[in-house]
């Protein structure tokens, strides 16, 4: 972990109500794919938990969907602005058990951290897949940037408006074979994965969280290797030790 | 050159500041981010007899200035504490060590208590009476003097450290409180704990935390947590730690001035990891600014 001060480089609207900001700075603590940073906010007293969508060189690149007061605020803001951020939070998505084919399954803003980690298993020689799920047409974005990576691609939607109808796990059966499942999104999602794929796989949670160091305990869950912070044992638990 | 260093019940802290209890885990994880040896002391995350999980999450709501928390006292139980993250810390960090010890009976205090009085890398140790009594309802020993006495009495027995009893605001009156661990034999008083707080969540109609009423902390309540080492400063003779809102040095002088020893930060641990670090090194210059040579003579001065 590490506190850097970044700036806004730009912020701009992905969908109705996902942004894509680019910061620059100091970001040398982030190791791993999957990690998140937490933002500080003026006049609001926790800071934002945000997963880290690419980071190359100073350049970290985090999508965020405007929710509440927090990420609403940090929707108004400008290039140039600078901003108190903890860098390198989490475990994050380690790499070295992926195989040659692993699947990458993001579900609405389970989808950016999974675009640093198809750039790194890309770079490892590896060959993913990935799959994108959303509720509707409006809300997909980022495939194109995952298409121009070179990998294949599927985009699922609820409604069936664009892409494949249904739910991500509707999209495994046009996969093929894969050896190994990395995976961001909502809960129900995540579950439905776990029952869903026949090779094991590291899940990313999502929690209300205090401090995203550790230290207050706030965010903690049942594994079935003991009792883990989501903020720093997490958030990524993997298939074994998930206890539902 | 200032004098920052400060005495609690014979313990020498090199200056009075110190994270608070639940929000600085067992301190180890600090020194990665910036040397602990710099802190005056280190309350560590309150312990109970068994291991516990805690209350379900979501455990954490937000507001204006502060934060509401139900964790529900995690931690790894009294064996794991002495074992592991004691002897943990201690390889890292040098300075005084303060225990927090709860407990949902009388014979749980007195069990954990007489357990750490054993652990010579303990200074003290702080008695968290906030929690509920499983033999009385549910509740608080903290908020009744008979109680508050009991416990103190008891604990005192068994351990030859100084005990601090840390007190629940959640009551009418906290002289009362405090003269009861007066009377009970405590050495020094922690305050205040948590306030209780509630937030909703309002797509959901329904409480944020899961535990629905949890505790209120964080800048927010500084005043009340004055006021409250205020009371209690001219109530009984007991040092104090004043703990509740502090996030700056101006705090911890103001904190002093109305009759705190040493000064415990906890929520602003959360949202700037570097607090204390940052409170320590701009207290000289705080003090020069206010012309305090030497901390010990604003111990209260307040009230003079």
């Amino acid at each position: 972990m590490k506190q850097s001060y970044l700036k806004v480089l730009t912020n701009e609207k992905l969908t109705a109500n996902v942004c894509k900001m680019t910061l620059m700075g100091d970001v040398s603590a982030i190791e791993r794919p999957g990690q998140f940073v937490n933002i500080a906010i003026d006049g609001l007293f926790l800071r934002r938990p945000i997963s880290v969508c690419d980071v190359e060189d100073n350049v970290l690149t985090i999508i965020y969907k405007v929710v509440g007061k927090g990420t609403e605020k940090m929707s108004y803001m400008k290039g140039g602005e600078i901003l108190d951020i903890l860098t390198g939070l989490g475990n994050g998505y380690f790499t070295d058990l992926s195989g040659e084919k692993p699947l990458l399954v993001g579900g609405g803003v389970g989808v950016p951290p999974m675009y640093k980690l198809c750039k790194e298993l890309i770079k490892e020689g590896k060959e993913p897949t990935v799959i994108l799920g959303f509720n509707t047409k409006s809300e997909v974005f980022y495939e194109n940037e995952f298409k121009a990576l070179g990998v294949t691609v599927f985009v699922t939607t609820v409604d069936g408006s664009y892409g494949i109808k249904g739910f991500v796990t509707d999209a495994i059966k046009e996969v093929g074979e894969y050896t190994y499942l990395y995976t961001c999104g909502p809960e129900p999602m995540l579950k439905a994965l776990y029952n869903a794929v026949t090779t094991s796989g590291q899940f990313s949670f999502e929690e209300r969280m205090g401090c995203g160091f550790g230290a207050c305990m706030g965010c903690s869950c049942k594994t079935k290797y003991g009792n883990k912070r989501i903020c720093k044992d997490g958030p990524v638990l993997v298939k074994e030790e998930i206890i539902w | 050159m200032v004098n920052t260093s400060v005495s609690l019940c014979g313990v020498k802290l090199k200056n009075p500041v110190v994270p608070a209890s639940g929000t600085f885990g067992f301190g180890y994880e600090f020194s990665d981010i910036y040397d602990i040896n710099i802190l005056g002391a280190i309350s560590i995350k309150g312990t109970t007899k068994e291991p516990r999980f805690g209350n379900p999450t979501p455990r954490i709501a937000e507001c204006t200035s502060g934060l509401i928390n139900s964790v529900g006292l995690q931690n790894p139980g009294i064996h794991a504490v002495i074992e592991k993250e004691i002897p943990r810390l201690r390889e890292v960090y040098s300075n005084p060590i303060i225990s927090n010890i709860s407990g949902f009976s009388i014979d749980e205090y007195v069990y954990c208590c007489e357990k750490i009085n054993e652990v010579k890398d303990v200074d003290i140790i702080e008695v968290n009476v906030s929690c509920p009594n499983v033999h009385n309802g549910g509740m608080s020993f903290g908020t009744l003097p008979e109680n508050v006495e009991a416990v103190t009495k008891a604990v005192k027995k068994v351990t030859t450290k100084p005990v601090f009893i840390k007190l629940t605001p959640n009551v009418t009156d906290i002289t009362s409180i405090a003269k009861a661990c007066e009377q009970g034999g405590a050495d020094g008083i922690s305050l205040i704990n948590t306030c209780q707080g509630l937030r909703l969540d309002l797509n959901k109609r329904k409480p944020i935390i899961a535990n629905k009423i949890g505790g209120f902390s964080g800048r927010a309540v500084f005043p009340i947590a004055l006021r409250m080492v205020w009371q209690v400063y001219e109530a009984v003779k007991l040092p104090i730690m004043g703990i509740g809102g502090v996030a700056t040095a101006e705090d911890v002088v103001e904190m002093m001035m109305a009759g705190a020893t040493a000064v415990q930060v906890g929520a602003e641990n959360l949202v700037n990891p570097y607090a204390c670090s940052d409170i320590i090194n701009s207290l000289p210059s705080v003090m020069e600014k206010y012309k305090i040579k030497d901390l010990n003579e604003i111990i209260g001065v307040a009230h003079q």
